[in-house]
């Protein structure tokens, strides 16, 4: 028995729970099928027809089903291949940095007593409480004006490479471990790299991979900062260059579908195989932070 | 207490010298990243707000920005729908998320799961793919659906989103429909943690369901409530997207949120002083904002 008393189990009266069931079970329905029904809607009329606009012919569920909308978001643009690949190599990079360096700074600062440890701990969580409006403008600059780097894969990379919030959400998975563990290793004569890469990750797998799907997912959907460090449409991420292909085409229902379809799908893929990942996710940080 | 007499006896050891060597070594990748895109921005975008920005050289003009900001209706404005957006859509997803929390406790783990899933799953879309589809949704021609569903009702069709009567309206229906499982598994989480005695000691006394919300429920889950709702306000007052793409805070500013004035005056108008300094009041709006609340309701939450 799973359920917890907050409800009564009513066990003397079986209709009494069958019926209260049935009118919770209905209203969950009820609101799975509002939350989930634009992506359901999105993904049904990507394969809906091309040409079709705004018309009153237009269908939830489509008459003919057919891949001439994603045909048409591909053709819209030499790139658009191209911008999966652009989101899936920032993406994939950025996790890369986090997942090795966020994690490794983390540790030293909870498992490494160095000297100015605490100062530059606090300097990280102030940082995470600075709202990014405050630092968009001179990152701006300093990435576009001074270094000359818009339109690089760089400046898509760069700024997201280590983030403070991953610091220290590994800073506070590793406050738990047991520090007897990490003693006792380096009196066996370990270093603390050797520590960290044979003892500490491996009993951290389940943090790390909630690290790297979270900072994939943000990465993967993040418009604001490629959408300001890119002007060549070769370089567009997959979501800047959806946001310019609904200004192109604005009446072009099916195929702007189709191409917010694409710019999820890959989400979707993870989702449906690493949910548990994604789930515990949300618990990992709320709780800890 | 304990972790600084731990750090006092080590550094009395021989060892001390390779603490701090592997400590600056492991931090250093990430402390190199963290001074150069967050610690330098913060910095130079107080000396920006102090300036007007020009490529060659930038005119110090003392606190003019800040007087602009203050003098300026469309900032006052954007305040004003912000604290609107925020004031409608915080305490009502928190509701919503916690009603579904409180439903979803009466089935078994794997039932659970499948409804965290469902709910979860809108929040994995990219908020641009979002606002395509929720684009469409608002449509303004009778085909649209929203408009289908006035006309079903038989009432007259509405121009949702250029409408100063709906437009935000539209944002904040937009915003409790496609947001809510990260709460909604937040919440769940804290029930799970609740002990099952305290409800069975409740039911001894004959507490009924809704006494057992209002007494056990809901001071349990307090920590919670706290942190979503801090969280809540603090990602409300930097709302962007949504505003962006499916309103550009129209029509007549009715929808401009600080986060988009802030976005506008930097990289439409190139007025990057002006910017960094409305940037700068919003980080001081939402620092006192989460003082007063931790102060209000954090005084007896125990982390």
């Amino acid at each position: 028995m799973s359920e917890m008393s907050l409800y009564s189990k009513h066990t003397r009266n079986k209709k009494v729970l069958y019926l209260r069931n049935s009118i919770l079970t209905f209203l969950l329905v009820l609101g799975a099928v509002i939350s989930l029904f634009p992506i359901v809607y999105m993904i049904m009329s990507s394969f809906g027809p091309a040409t079709d606009s705004a018309s009153a012919s237009r269908t939830i569920i489509p008459k003919i089903w057919t891949l001439d909308s994603y045909r048409a978001f591909f053709d819209f643009n030499k790139y658009s291949l191209r911008w999966i690949w652009n989101s899936l190599l920032v993406a994939g990079l950025v996790v890369l940095g986090n997942v090795v360096f966020a994690s490794m700074a983390g540790y030293a600062f909870s498992k490494i007593p160095f000297k100015g440890r605490s100062f530059l701990f606090f300097a990280v969580l102030v940082a995470m409480m600075i709202p990014y409006q405050v630092t968009q403008v001179p990152l701006y600059i300093l990435i576009v004006n001074k270094f000359h780097l818009s339109n690089t894969y760089a400046s898509l990379i760069l700024p997201g490479l280590v983030t403070s919030y991953n610091i220290f959400l590994s800073k506070q998975f590793f406050g738990g471990l047991p520090t007897s563990l990490i003693e006792s290793a380096k009196i066996e004569g370990c270093n603390q790299l050797n520590i960290f890469a044979r003892i500490v990750v491996p009993l951290s797998k389940t943090v790390l991979a909630v690290m790297a799907i979270n900072t994939f997912m943000s990465t993967w959907n993040t418009f604001f900062w490629p959408f300001l460090v890119t002007s060549k449409d070769s370089m567009y991420t997959i979501q800047v260059g959806l946001k310019f292909f609904k200004f192109a085409n604005s009446t072009l229902f099916g195929p702007m579908m189709a191409g917010a379809t694409i710019s999820a799908l890959p989400m979707f893929v993870l989702f449906f195989s690493l949910q548990k990942y994604f789930l515990e996710g949300v618990t990992i940080g709320a709780v800890k932070g | 207490m304990t972790k600084k007499q731990e750090n006092k006896t080590k550094r009395k050891r021989s060892w001390i010298k390779a603490d701090d060597i592997s400590g600056y070594l492991f931090i250093s990748v990430a402390m190199i990243i963290f001074a150069a895109f967050t610690v330098y921005p913060v910095f130079s975008a107080i000396r920006t707000s102090f300036v007007e920005y020009k490529p060659f050289g930038s005119e110090f003009v003392g606190f003019e920005n800040y007087i602009e900001t203050f003098t300026n209706a469309l900032f006052y404005k954007s305040v004003k729908n912000t604290i609107v957006y925020t004031v409608v859509v915080v305490p009502l997803s928190l509701v919503i998320a916690f009603s579904i929390a409180v439903m979803v406790m009466a089935f078994r783990k794997r039932t659970q799961s499948i409804f965290k899933a469902i709910y979860y799953l809108p929040g994995i879309a990219s908020g641009v793919a979002l606002s395509v589809v929720w684009l469409w949704l608002y449509d303004s021609s009778p085909s649209g659906l929203f408009n289908r569903i006035l006309s079903f009702f038989g009432l007259s069709t509405q121009n949702w989103l250029n409408s100063s009567k709906t437009s935000m309206l539209s944002l904040i229906i937009m915003a409790l429909a496609s947001s809510q499982g990260s709460s909604i598994i937040i919440y769940v989480a804290a029930l799970l943690g609740i002990d099952n005695s305290t409800f069975e000691a409740a039911e001894l006394d004959g507490a009924s369901f809704m006494q057992k919300i209002r007494y056990i429920v809901i001071p349990l889950v307090k920590p919670s409530t706290l942190f979503l709702f801090v969280t809540g306000i603090i990602g409300s007052f930097q709302v962007f997207m949504n505003a962006y793409m499916m309103t550009g805070g129209g029509p007549d500013n009715n929808t401009t949120m600080i986060g988009l004035l802030i976005f506008n005056n930097a990289f439409v108008y190139s007025k990057y002083g002006l910017a960094c300094a409305q940037a700068i009041v919003l980080a001081i709006i939402i620092a006192a904002i989460s003082f007063v609340q931790f102060k209000l309701m954090g005084v007896d939450v125990e982390y």
